[in-house]
């Protein structure tokens, strides 16, 4: 349903067309991801974004015209958009991804701001950024831009079907799904030639998205794609964390051509190159294992198989065996509830296992899982245990779930 | 002074069962719904998660998930002679409170009631004779009939995802299911669960007494279920751990596991918890009420108004509300006038415990309504002539667990502590299985519910005070049970048993069963029923009272089933007949 602040749609006399579309797009960008702090407060910003570099404050993007962007013409809107540059010639940090936005068409970002510019006018301003010396200086970004940054509308590929371009559009366009999946450089910008393969992302692992069997999409078909991004869940697997907000805040309001379409593409991203995981030692295997018979194993299965479209299977489980197991770890130690959506309301969740596993007893199941039932991958370290530990304590609560306001904290 | 809130479509006290279907069902109708409960919010895995649902001492024995006496209670006395006094500790029964309601840490048991509990007087008097009943025996026909909640049973089956077998689909009688039982229009949802060895045993020894064993309706998964909300449940994983806790596992039907958060996504719903509503208000005519008023956790009282009220609480509560709002005439033993507080009625009880040598039951291998019973003794499937009592019990093997704090059976003649007693729990935990039985009480002129004369609440409000024994009718029936219980055991060959018949008054102390019922009973005259056919106050039309405070007795069998059935049926008449024509239902 479209939600306007009626007075200033009438106002500026849009054709709903036009607003509906541009809504559509908002949803597929997944703009209040970033942009909304406060529920009641859509899209003004101030949401606190870590990067490695130090923290960023989502602009307002309400009409407001002193602290939103209330005071941009059509063409200021599409400059930030396409180019990362705000109206006064400021440079914006990359955290807004324009390297991907830039590959949208002038008419869906007009319908964007025709959406925006609909909203009520909210005149909060976001907080300074926090960044190190001299990133905190904005035109460092214009050097950044010269070295990794291309302006440039998305060119459609005529050897590909219809889908598969429309489905490539949203994924490197407005979906700006590279943003967390494709690895970064140590200037945080894309590294080239590894696109959607898989990166670490605010202690998440945002999992490779490349055809491999084993730690990609390889053993999801389109289907599966098209309904963990409508639903939250398919039998492989449930969004958590970071994607559970995507789901329910973006990929299940998208049409069910969009999905296919994005499926269509991501089905099409070849295979990494296969790396060649080390193998645990079988005295850590045999101690996770016996962690995993007496902690997991009630929902997961002795043999790793789960309750699918309940508790995630781990046997064949691409985020079991990411080179990264952030996502693993973070999740045995302070649980993690599934997105609830319409078509599955239900929000399964895992309670949380710092209080009652060491970082030891951890690293042990979590290698166990890592590499159980033909699962492969490399041993975790009670110390990367730790270091996840401290950065989870960091955070002053626990992690919001999807959105909803709710905070998983054992008790 | 109460901060008088904007008006909604329906206000619904308590957010239980019957409140979150209720919920669910007037929100799809497009009404503006507003829950209000006393206490918190509750979910799975921050509050009963499988890292601590198991924990004895915080759930059974500190009472984490029920109701707490110092904050509401009630007093009670066995009969008017006696003064009555405080329940301090709780004992007989376990209400909950919080979000889910006692649907958190029921068992599972989802029973239909026979299609003759519904005529409970027509039909033993057809039968029996005017004689059969004494003129204290204030037992009622429900208004309601077992052919017309059936669609609703079902409705409140495929919701939980009971696992169980049918002994009657649509007249046809099924080997394996409960022949008793009246006609089902499908079967269950799920299979049965998975029976361990003493319920085992049970099914042989009854089967060869010529009874008809058939496995326990379980809200507990036999497989992972999906139900019509799109709500999931994972399979149980028979950890032992439903009566008295929550499931950390998604297994046991719940309001949480089936229905809330579909709910909680509804734009024309809100839930507002730690807030306890005082009373229902009424307008100067008294016919109507206005809407409640509550107090939240700040002790701040609100006045919240709307078009319809829908009392969802836990039948004490229910008929406390009742009273202390003035609604309905209180009912009085005395004259036999009066239906507010008329017919509570309760459940009675035994047991036989059975002692094997050579047998290992691994008792701790269980789930709520892990199972086999027999119906050949429950409401009137047994010739009652001559037998001087009318109703009747299920008896069963029950294998809810072997919680260890909790669970130690030992023969009679062992010291009640000690080296000796320790000597016998330990041989005994494994090879000990029980019969068990469970019996309907009928309604007695001098069972009933009203507001005490001297103690109070914390709100000022007088307590309900409950007057209530087993009488003759229940204890004969009660040790014809038992008998028929210990000859099931001694059919089971076991080296020893403990029978633990249910005699004398009845006791407010030990635990029993949480199956309080009556005291806003449902029925076809406004002059011996609280309520009508669809749950609907004859004195106020537009206020609607869930649960078993509506059963007219209580019957041999677990309520919620029919607590369901009942919630579904009147939103049925809610949504397409009340809605349409404001007014009462049934004209008296």
């Amino acid at each position: 349903m479209l939600v306007l602040a009626g007075g200033a749609a009438q106002a500026a006399g849009l054709p709903y067309s036009l607003l509906e579309k541009g809504k559509r797009l908002v949803d597929a960008g997944d703009c209040q991801a970033c942009h909304t702090q406060d529920k009641r407060k859509p899209f003004a910003g101030g949401r606190a974004i870590p990067t490695p570099f130090g923290t960023i404050y989502s602009a307002n993007i309400t009409p407001d015209r002193d602290s939103g962007i209330g005071g941009w013409t059509e063409d200021d809107f599409y400059r930030a958009m396409h180019e990362g540059v705000a109206p006064h010639g400021e440079r914006l940090y990359p955290a807004f991804p324009y390297p991907n936005f830039t590959k949208m068409t002038r008419d869906d970002v007009n319908a964007i701001r025709a959406y925006l510019m609909s909203l009520a006018p909210v005149g909060d301003r976001p907080p300074p950024n926090e960044l190190l010396w001299p990133l905190n200086h904005r035109i460092m970004m214009a050097g950044w831009n010269m070295l990794f940054f291309t302006p440039g509308e998305y060119k459609p590929d005529p050897q590909k079907s219809d889908a598969w371009n429309r489905g490539a559009y949203l994924v490197q366009g407005a979906g700006h799904c590279g943003a967390c999946h494709t690895p970064k450089n140590v200037f945080g910008a894309d590294k080239s030639g590894e696109d959607l393969r898989g990166a670490q992302i605010q202690d998440w692992t945002a999992p490779s998205l490349a055809a491999n069997d084993r730690d990609g999409l390889g053993r999801w078909s389109k289907e599966d794609i098209v309904e963990y991004l409508k639903t939250g869940r398919n039998k492989l697997s449930g969004a958590t964390g970071l994607m559970a907000e995507v789901v329910v805040n973006s990929t299940s309001k998208m049409s069910d051509d969009d999905l296919n379409a994005i499926a269509t593409y991501l089905k099409d991203t070849p295979p990494a190159p296969d790396t060649a995981p080390g193998a645990p030692t079988q005295e850590v295997v045999d101690a996770g294992k016996a962690i995993y018979n007496d902690s997991c194993a009630a929902c997961h299965d002795t043999s790793g198989v789960g309750v699918p479209h309940m508790f995630p299977p781990l046997k064949d489980n691409a985020i079991a065996q990411q080179e990264d197991p952030s996502t693993v770890v973070r999740i045995i130690l302070e649980g993690a509830m599934t997105a609830a959506t319409k078509e599955r309301p239900t929000p399964s969740a895992m309670p949380a296992f710092a209080w009652k596993l060491s970082n030891e007893e951890i690293a042990a199941v979590a290698t166990y899982v890592r590499n159980a039932w033909g699962n492969r991958a490399s041993p975790v370290s009670a110390s990367a245990v730790g270091k996840m530990r401290q950065a989870i304590n960091a955070e002053k609560a626990g992690p919001q779930v999807a959105g909803s306001g709710v905070r998983i904290n054992p008790r | 002074m109460a901060k008088k809130l904007p008006s909604v479509d329906v206000v619904l006290v308590g957010f239980g069962w019957t409140g979150a279907i209720m919920g669910n069902e007037l929100t799809d109708a497009g009404l503006k719904v507003v829950a209000i409960e006393r206490g918190s919010w509750r979910d799975t895995s921050t509050d009963f998660a499988v890292t601590f649902a198991q924990d004895e001492l915080r759930y059974y024995f500190r009472h984490a998930l029920f109701e707490e006496p110092a904050r509401e209670t009630l007093t009670f006395r066995n009969n008017g002679e006696q003064t009555a006094l405080p329940m301090r500790k709780l004992g007989s029964f376990l209400p909950g409170t919080g979000v889910g309601g006692a649907g958190i840490h029921w068992n599972g048991m989802t029973f239909r009631f026979l299609q003759s509990d519904f005529l409970a007087r027509s039909h033993n008097i057809e039968r029996y004779g005017a004689g059969v009943m004494p003129d204290t025996m204030t037992v009622q026909d429900w208004g309601v009939t077992y052919e017309e909640l059936e669609p609703y049973y079902d409705k409140f089956e495929y919701l939980c995802g009971i696992s169980g077998k049918a002994g009657n689909l649509n007249g046809r009688k099924i080997d394996g299911g409960n022949p008793f039982e009246g006609p089902r229009s499908r079967d269950y949802p799920n299979p049965p669960l998975e029976q361990v060895y003493g319920p085992t045993l049970f099914a042989q020894a009854t089967k060869e007494l010529g009874y008809h064993p058939f496995p326990g309706p379980a809200a507990n998964m036999s497989r992972a279920y999906t139900n019509p909300l799109g709500m999931t449940l994972g399979p149980c994983t028979y950890c032992g751990f439903c009566e008295k806790y929550g499931c950390g596992n998604y297994s046991k039907s719940s309001p949480q596991t089936t229905v809330i958060p579909v709910l909680m996504r509804k734009d024309n719903f809100e839930l507002r918890t730690e807030s306890e509503v005082l009373k229902v208000n009424l307008d100067s005519s008294g016919k109507r009420a206005t809407g409640v008023t509550y107090v939240d956790a700040q002790g701040q009282e609100f006045e919240q108004p709307a078009e319809m009220v829908i009392l969802c609480a836990y039948i004490l509560h229910n008929v406390h509300t009742m009273l202390v709002s003035g609604i309905g005439a209180p009912y009085d033993p005395r004259t036999g006038q009066g239906v507010i507080g008329k017919n509570y009625a309760y459940q009675i009880t035994s047991s036989v415990n059975v002692f094997y040598d050579d047998k290992i039951m691994n008792p701790f291998i269980g789930a709520g309504t892990m199972g086999m019973l027999i119906d050949d003794f429950n409401g009137d499937n047994f010739d009652h002539a001559g037998k001087g009592f009318i109703g009747g019990g299920y008896i069963a093997c029950w294998n809810t667990g072997g919680r260890p704090i909790e669970t130690h059976p030992v023969p009679d003649g062992t010291p009640k502590w000690g080296a000796k007693w320790k000597r016998a729990v330990a041989q005994s935990y494994l090879r000990t299985t029980s019969v068990a039985t469970h019996g309907a009480v009928m309604s007695h002129r001098g069972n009933y519910l009203d507001l005490d004369p001297t103690y109070r609440d914390v709100y000022g409000r007088p307590l309900m005070r409950m007057t209530f024994d087993f009488t003759d009718n229940e204890l004969k029936m009660s040790q014809y049970l038992t008998d028929r219980a210990t000859d099931i055991a001694r059919a089971m060959q076991p080296r020893e048993i403990r029978v633990n018949a249910r005699k004398g008054h009845y006791s407010i102390v030990p635990y029993q069963t949480t199956h309080n019922t009556g005291g806003t009973i449902m029925g076809t005259d406004p002059k011996t029923s609280a309520i009508n056919r669809y749950l609907q106050s004859w004195d106020v039309s537009n206020l609607f009272l869930m649960g078993a405070g509506a059963f007219p007795q209580n019957p041999g069998y677990n309520p919620t089933g029919t607590v369901g059935a009942l919630t579904y049926w009147a939103a049925d008449a809610i949504r397409n007949q009340y809605l349409k024509n404001p007014g009462p239902l049934v004209q008296a």
